[in-house]
């Protein structure tokens, strides 16, 4: 198993959760599918779906809830 | 005046246009502005500038506690909201006061008392400004509404009281529809939000949108004629005129009349807009709401009737009592603004921010161009689309929209998406150019008329 990166499509605030009282989309540790929603990014005050991309387990954020993020820039990893 | 400083609480166009203002009066100028903002021209026009922290709104322009410390730390006199942020949060308001220093808006408790809905339609009620024909509240069964239905005329909006943003509700056409939604709206209301109480209201089937702006002093109180901003996207207004289309004269009166016993009845003090829909059929016009700060399209009004509001604004806030009077104020010919924004309407207004390669702005008599771009502008994608406000003057409507043609032309912005394209469109087509517009034409317009121009385009 290698690491791999899922990226932010767009620059943006990145929100891990659906809204504020909402739980996280994903939790550190979960597995993905290709097709699952780990984030959104407001872009312009219109949020866009972030997708894993890829299958994997044991996702990692490394960037934090509401933080401003550049398009490319590195939200989580997966071991896939 | 007595404020000799101000600092400015917002950003982009908006923070640009408040600087200028202030320094046209002498006063001194503080920007507060976001990480992401460092390098904007508000910042850089301002006699002094204050970061407030990182570029989310929420941890910058709407942190309040940040905000309050940056304007004692500058010493200024006086805070200007601008709109949108924390334009109209009343508690905002009243720290800015409690901290000593002048809120450039009316007091917290006039933007907590017209900022509620239901509060906003009773003061409505008691200046005898008219509202939406409909059930006081909650209806308590189907003979009551049915009673009230009748009353109001069909096509009726049957709402869930505890709905919102255009979820829970239904249309019934006659009474027999009506007697057979009620129930079922009553059900799914339950079901849906875990309250089956409904309120009933008319259908206004081809509206539009038309606003007064209002000037007061707390004892003095003016209008500055109306607005009308019925071209709107997903509910957010796209292009805006002064005065409005082809109103009646004897209507306008009646309108703006309504607007200042408004603000006569709550002592309003600042610059204001009352908010209508105005049926073209009948000519009636009912009360939506009241904004409590400056608005977007407020250069409209400036362009017609020659007052700068901004100004204004600064001068009522600063303890100057109006120094117009109504018979002061009079329309000179039509305005229209076009909201530049930072998306691509050809792709379904895709969001754009980037970097600004080449910015040519027209120039020439009646043309303004309010902006806060400049060349090599990054925009940053944590703020709103709004760009710059292109307004053009004309002797009238169809000499303005000629020049606003030709000036939509001349305007380059090179390096991101923007809907420039769609305003050159609206500027040519032949519905607008006759006035024939109403709250739901753009939406279905976008996708006839502007698709086969997308098409027309892309085949090219």
């Amino acid at each position: 198993m290698s690491i791999a990166d899922i990226k932010s499509p767009l620059p943006g605030v990145f929100y891990r959760k659906p809204s504020p009282e909402s739980p996280p989309f994903k939790d550190d540790g979960d597995a993905v599918k290709p097709d699952d929603v780990i984030g959104l990014v407001e872009v312009m005050k219109s949020f866009h779906e972030v997708r894993a991309g890829i299958a994997g387990v044991g996702i990692r954020f490394v960037v934090e809830d509401t933080d401003a993020v550049m398009a490319g820039q590195t939200l989580a990893e997966v071991q896939a | 005046m007595n404020i000799r400083s101000v600092l400015i609480a917002n950003r982009g166009e908006i923070a640009v246009r408040i600087v200028r203002a202030a320094k046209a009066l002498g006063l001194r100028t503080v920007q507060v502005h976001s990480q992401a903002d460092t390098d904007s021209l508000a910042v850089k026009l301002a006699d002094a500038a204050v970061e407030i922290g990182p570029p989310p709104a929420k941890k910058s322009y709407l942190n309040i506690d940040a905000i309050l410390a940056a304007a004692k730390a500058a010493n200024v006199d006086a805070v200007h909201p601008g709109y949108g942020f924390l334009a109209e949060n009343a508690d905002f308001a009243d720290a800015v006061t409690a901290a000593g220093m002048t809120f450039v808006g009316p007091s917290g408790d006039a933007i907590r008392l017209l900022g509620d809905k239901v509060m906003a339609r009773a003061v409505a009620v008691k200046a005898g400004v008219p509202t939406v024909p409909g059930s006081d509240g909650r209806v308590a069964d189907l003979a009551e509404a049915v009673a009230i239905a009748s009353d109001i005329g069909f096509p009726v909006m049957v709402k869930a009281a505890a709905g919102g943003g255009g979820r829970g509700i239904r249309i019934a056409h006659d009474a027999d529809e009506f007697a057979r939604l009620f129930p079922q709206a009553s059900a799914e209301a339950a079901a849906a939000f875990g309250d089956g109480g409904l309120y009933l209201e008319k259908v206004i089937e081809r509206a539009r949108h038309i606003e007064v702006q209002i000037l007061g002093d707390g004892e003095n109180f003016v209008h500055c004629f109306e607005r009308e901003c019925s071209l709107q996207r997903r509910r957010q207004k796209v292009w805006e005129e002064a005065p409005a289309i082809g109103l009646p004269d004897d209507v306008r009166s009646r309108l703006c009349e309504s607007s200042v016993a408004l603000a006569r009845q709550v002592g309003y003090s600042s610059a204001g807009t009352v908010e209508y829909l105005y049926d073209d059929a009948t000519q009636d016009f009912y009360f939506i709401e009241v904004n409590t700060r400056i608005q977007v399209e407020h250069p409209v009004t400036e362009m017609v009737s020659g007052i700068d509001l901004v100004q204004a604004m600064l001068r009522i806030a600063g303890g100057e009592k109006l120094s117009l009077r109504q018979d002061d104020i009079r329309i000179h010919g039509h305005a229209i603004e076009c909201r530049i924004n930072a998306e691509d309407p050809y792709k379904n207004f895709m969001p754009w921010p980037g970097r600004i390669g080449q910015l040519r702005v027209p120039e020439g008599e009646g043309i303004r161009f309010d902006t806060m771009l400049f060349e090599g502008y990054q925009v940053p994608p944590f703020y709103d689309s709004l760009l710059g406000k292109l307004i053009v003057h004309g002797a009238d409507r169809a000499d303005c929209l000629a020049r606003l043609q030709g000036a939509l032309k001349e305007l380059v912005i090179t390096g991101i998406a923007t809907t420039i394209p769609l305003h050159a469109a609206l500027a040519s087509d032949p519905s607008v150019g006759e006035g024939r517009t109403h709250t739901r034409f753009l939406e279905p317009w976008l996708e006839t008329d502007f698709a086969a121009l997308k098409r027309a385009r892309e085949d090219a």
